[in-house]
């Protein structure tokens, strides 16, 4: 194995340039060194302009995200090695405004996750008194998969809906939403309904999947968005046969 | 004031390309299948204008026939079919993602959900072959 | 430009979500702001493991777990503190169930709880191995229905503004834009973390560079107990991930290069195929640290391209435990050593972990200043002592979060205008900022060679074990570090997302740690739980059953004090584990 490889990154300085230009850095190709590490040589030792976020280097905080030659990519947990002899393409997260360099605004996100309520909606609070909800394991196993996305936005990045539609509320609001709807201590699955059964809710979505094929958590936003266009659409017919009065 | 700045002039807004759709494989079979719906209506507005023949008579239907035999609707009719299988296939290859079953407690495996829609692929195209064949 | 806020909490993790929440619950009328330099759901809360101690179990007592905690605590831990923790941790944890935390459960629904180190009775709550992450993302979730809580999402807090003893707000800068902004308000909670960044080898994340602890510090307020770093015994060579208690808690061993399990040989227990709880692998992190390091002097470790480094043997566990009670284990294992634990070992080391140290608070998260308040690893009440237990820092977040939530409010609730000099603080602290960094040139030493030098001095001198002539070597390499800090160089002029400004203002926090760190150290002439002397090997509770106190002094060295710990029911004793 060669002992460098060249990573060839985007450089936006909003300051000095209207557009996006690519910059080469030549870093060492350490076997154990993930494209974050590569990075991080590039900061502290070539040029140390270059802005990007990290944080916990393990893949749990999902501040990393970055297009990797084409495919949106946990920088820390992608490794040199397996793009050697490179070129590694180094790109911002596609489908997002770009701030500076590598680093994405995702404002738009954090508002989209207030929209579908992310929290336990109860008719009547439980007092601390009365214990725990009794929550088995096969209920837990009901929504586990979709409570472990990190927000990492790579779903975004790779849905080729919200790239061409930004109104989208997009794979991972969904299935916190979804998270949520199934978790048997829940009850606010009818206040939800409103906002993902909206046209830009769960019916933006055509199915592509890629969403699923990039997230570095198993979440499956896919699965999520299809089985709730099931649960929306039986939603429609029964108010459509039991108007609400009659429920 | 929020620490929200909502909008900032100087972000610079990528731009997706109008062939986005071939930068990836799995772009592309998606929009392939997106595509075959079409082929899937032309399917059914022939079917119709099958029956329609029949309902008019001996003549007219065997006219129907000799003009379905000619290259163009030939064609067009072999393309559909690859188109309409292709949707099957893809969209019974999916099911499993949108269905979450549960038997006693574990979840039913991605394979046996597809299996069980081919199967019932299968049966349906056996009983409509019978009702031409057979009956 | 001026905001102004009832309270401005600094740190979005879990002690600043739950103080949020608890404002907001408690005293809605109330304006509350989180200022954070990281989107909430980034803070290091999200990597922690293990689990969360509290006392549910019927054959359990909350005098057990006290107990646990000051004698895992080497007797450091203020034991009215303790006392109010354990009482109040079982309550938070059930809240937190209540918001939808995923606690794992038993087979009948109730809440499951588990071994961890140092803890006589199991009592460790879990989600799957993922605690962390599941506890702050409930509590950033359930944040968000509070929607007059304002968030200021990367912004970062670079001075404290002080007036008259009382703080009455910060100066930050919001790092997408670059302008810099005042925000007033009646009472501060810093909820910042840590510090591990202070050393080269850590479990913890980039953002955890003692920006909170710096910022009190350079007010006035006293940092307390910063000699005792706890070095975590099992970390993945080369990138220091954590591989949690939880982990040995089901059953894993430490074996040294000879397959032999090391830990008999120092007083910590006979090794027995299932875990026993406060025995050998299940001992506190301080001691089974230090056995690595005579391990390692006695020639039985392995030898790594990354250091020396012993195994942690999970095979014995089998797949089906591991793939249910340690999946993320198995998963980073995979990832980032390409070993799966289910069919080989697992190569860690020590690896530092966490503060006990930190901002002076009494119970309620109030410091030496008035109007500031404190909470979670940035704090130091002191309920971990010279030592933590695993699994009591989550619990920690939460009953001192709420509590300096409620302090801080109920003190913010008669509030008064800030006074001119408040104002013309900063104003100053404004000018500092553009003329020392911004616009900066002709700066030499790269930020990082400086950066380095400080953790290599660090880990070198102010480790496991230290001594008094090499702590004096490096408090005057940490002052020399801080010279040459004030020529560095930052060729970054943007205002847009400047990262090399962070890294600066990053590094000056982690200078000023550091000078606590070696200080304190260097004053406690004993031996205590994490803090180890070779030169006085003993524990001398005479002398110095207190803690140290450091206050800045911005013409010298440092000034230490000692402030006797409280102790209410367990005197002294010895720290007995494995008999």
């Amino acid at each position: 194995m060669a002992d460098h490889i060249t990573l060839q990154v985007t450089r936006y300085r909003p300051e000095q340039e209207a557009e996006p230009s690519v910059q080469e850095y030549e870093v060492p190709l350490r076997k154990d060194w993930a494209v974050l590490d590569g990075l991080n040589h590039v900061k502290d030792h070539l040029d140390g302009t270059l802005s990007y976020r990290w944080s916990c280097r393990m893949g749990i905080c999902g501040s990393c995200g970055m297009t990797v030659n084409g495919e949106p990519k946990l920088t820390c947990a992608t490794f040199l090695s397996d793009y050697a002899p490179g070129p590694v393409r180094v790109e911002p997260l596609r489908n997002f405004p770009v701030i500076r360099d590598l680093v994405v605004e995702i404002g738009d996100f954090m508002r989209k996750l207030v929209k579908v309520k992310p929290w336990i909606v109860r008719e009547e609070e439980r007092p601390l008194s009365a214990g725990e909800y009794l929550q088995t394991p096969a209920e837990m196993d009901e929504y586990k998969q979709f409570s472990m996305c990190i927000n990492c936005m790579l779903c975004y990045s790779a849905c080729p809906v919200y790239g061409l539609d930004p109104h989208f509320i997009g794979p991972a609001a969904i299935a916190l939403a979804q998270r949520y709807n199934l978790d048997s201590r829940d009850q606010g699955s009818a206040e939800r309904l409103d906002v993902l059964s909206e046209h830009d809710g769960v019916w933006g979505c055509t199915f592509v999947g890629e969403c699923t094929r990039a997230c570095p958590k198993d979440v499956d936003p896919a699965g999520a968005i299809q089985r709730y266009k099931v649960t929306a659409a039986m939603e429609a017919v029964k108010s459509f046969l039991m108007p609400r009065g009659a429920r | 004031m929020s620490g929200y700045t909502e909008f900032h002039p100087r972000w610079y807004r990528q731009r997706m390309s109008t062939w986005w759709w071939l930068r990836r494989r799995s772009y592309l079979v998606f929009i392939l299948r997106e595509l075959s719906s079409v082929f899937v209506a032309w399917s059914v507005i022939y079917l119709l204008l099958l029956v329609n023949a029949v309902r008019l008579g001996d003549d007219r239907y065997r006219e129907f026939l000799d003009w379905s035999a000619r290259p163009w609707p030939l064609v067009l009719n072999v393309v559909s079919l690859a188109f309409v299988v292709f949707h099957a296939v893809t969209w019974l290859n999916l099911t499993p993602q949108a269905v979450a079953v549960r038997l006693r407690g574990k979840r039913v495996p991605r394979a046996w959900i597809a299996a069980s829609t081919y199967l019932g692929w299968v049966v349906v195209s056996a009983f409509v072959l019978w009702l031409l064949v057979g009956a | 430009m001026t905001a102004s806020h009832d309270v401005v909490i600094v740190g979005g993790g879990g002690a600043g979500l739950r103080a949020a929440i608890a404002i907001a619950e408690t005293n809605p009328r109330l304006s509350v702001a989180i200022v954070s330099k990281v989107y909430p759901m980034r803070s290091h809360t999200v990597s922690a493991e293990g689990g969360a101690a509290a006392v549910i179990a019927p054959d359990d007592s909350l005098d057990e777990h006290a107990n646990d905690t000051v004698s895992g605590g080497d007797w450091l831990c203020d034991q009215d503190a303790v006392e109010a923790f354990v009482n109040e941790a079982p309550q938070e944890l059930l809240r937190l169930e209540h918001w939808g935390c995923p606690w794992s459960r038993q087979p009948d629904g109730h809440i499951a709880v588990r071994a961890f180190g140092g803890m006589k009775k199991r009592r460790t709550w879990f989600a799957a191995d993922k605690t962390g992450f599941h506890m702050l993302h409930t509590l950033f979730q359930t944040s968000l229905q509070h929607e007059h809580v304002v968030r200021y999402d990367e912004w970062f807090v670079t001075k404290l503004l002080v007036d008259d003893g009382r703080v009455r707000g910060v100066v930050a800068i919001e790092l997408m834009t670059g302008r810099i902004e005042t925000i007033t308000a009646n009472a501060v909670i810093l909820c910042t973390g840590g510090c591990g960044r202070v050393y080269p080898f850590t479990t913890n994340a980039n953002i955890k560079t003692g920006d909170g602890m710096a910022l009190a510090y350079r007010a006035g307020a006293p940092l307390k107990d910063m000699e005792f770093v706890q070095y975590h015994p099992t970390g993945l060579p080369f990138t220091g991930i954590l591989i949690t208690e939880a982990a040995r808690a089901e059953g894993g061993w430490l074996l040294n290069k000879d397959g032999y399990r090391y830990l008999q040989d120092y007083d910590l227990g006979v090794p027995e195929p299932t875990p026993v709880l406060k025995s050998m692998e299940l001992g506190p992190r301080d001691r089974l640290s230090q056995a690595f390091v005579h391990e390692v002097e006695k020639g039985r470790t392995v030898e790594t391209p990354y250091g020396q480094v012993v195994h942690l043997d999970l095979r014995h566990l089998g797949a089906a435990v591991i793939n249910t009670k340690l999946p993320f284990v198995r998963e980073l294992c995979l990832d980032y050593e390409k070993i799966d634990p289910v069919r080989e070992m697992i190569p860690v080391r020590p690896v530092v972990h966490y503060m006990m140290g930190g901002v002076h608070t009494d119970l309620d998260g109030a410091t030496g200043l008035d109007g500031l308040y404190a909470a979670g690893e940035v704090a130091c009440v002191s309920i971990n002592g010279a030592n933590r237990l695993g699994s009591n820092s989550l619990p920690e977040l939460l009953v001192f979060g709420a509590r300096a939530g409620k302090a801080a409010a109920e003190y913010a609730s008669s509030p008064s205008d800030p006074s001119p000099a408040v104002l013309a603080q900063a104003r100053e602290e404004t000018q500092r900022l553009e003329r020392e960094l911004l616009n900066q040139t002709g700066g030499r030493e790269p930020i990082s060679t400086i950066r380095t030098e400080m953790q290599d001095t660090m880990e070198e001198n102010v480790g496991i074990y230290r001594a008094g002539d090499s702590l004096g070597k490096a408090a005057s390499r940490i002052r020399e570090l801080q010279e040459r800090f004030r020529s560095a160089a930052i060729e970054d002029h943007s205002r847009t997302f400047n990262t090399q400004l962070t890294a600066a203002l990053e590094l000056a926090c982690m200078l000023d740690v550091a000078e606590g760190i070696v200080h304190c150290a260097s004053a406690r002439a004993e031996s205590r739980g994490a803090h180890q002397r070779t030169d006085f090997p003993a524990r001398d509770d005479q002398r110095f059953l207190a803690h140290s106190l450091i206050y800045r002094d911005p013409d010298g060295p440092p000034r230490v004090e000692y402030l006797p710990v409280t102790i209410t029911r367990w005197p002294p004793g010895e720290r007995i584990y494995g008999r």
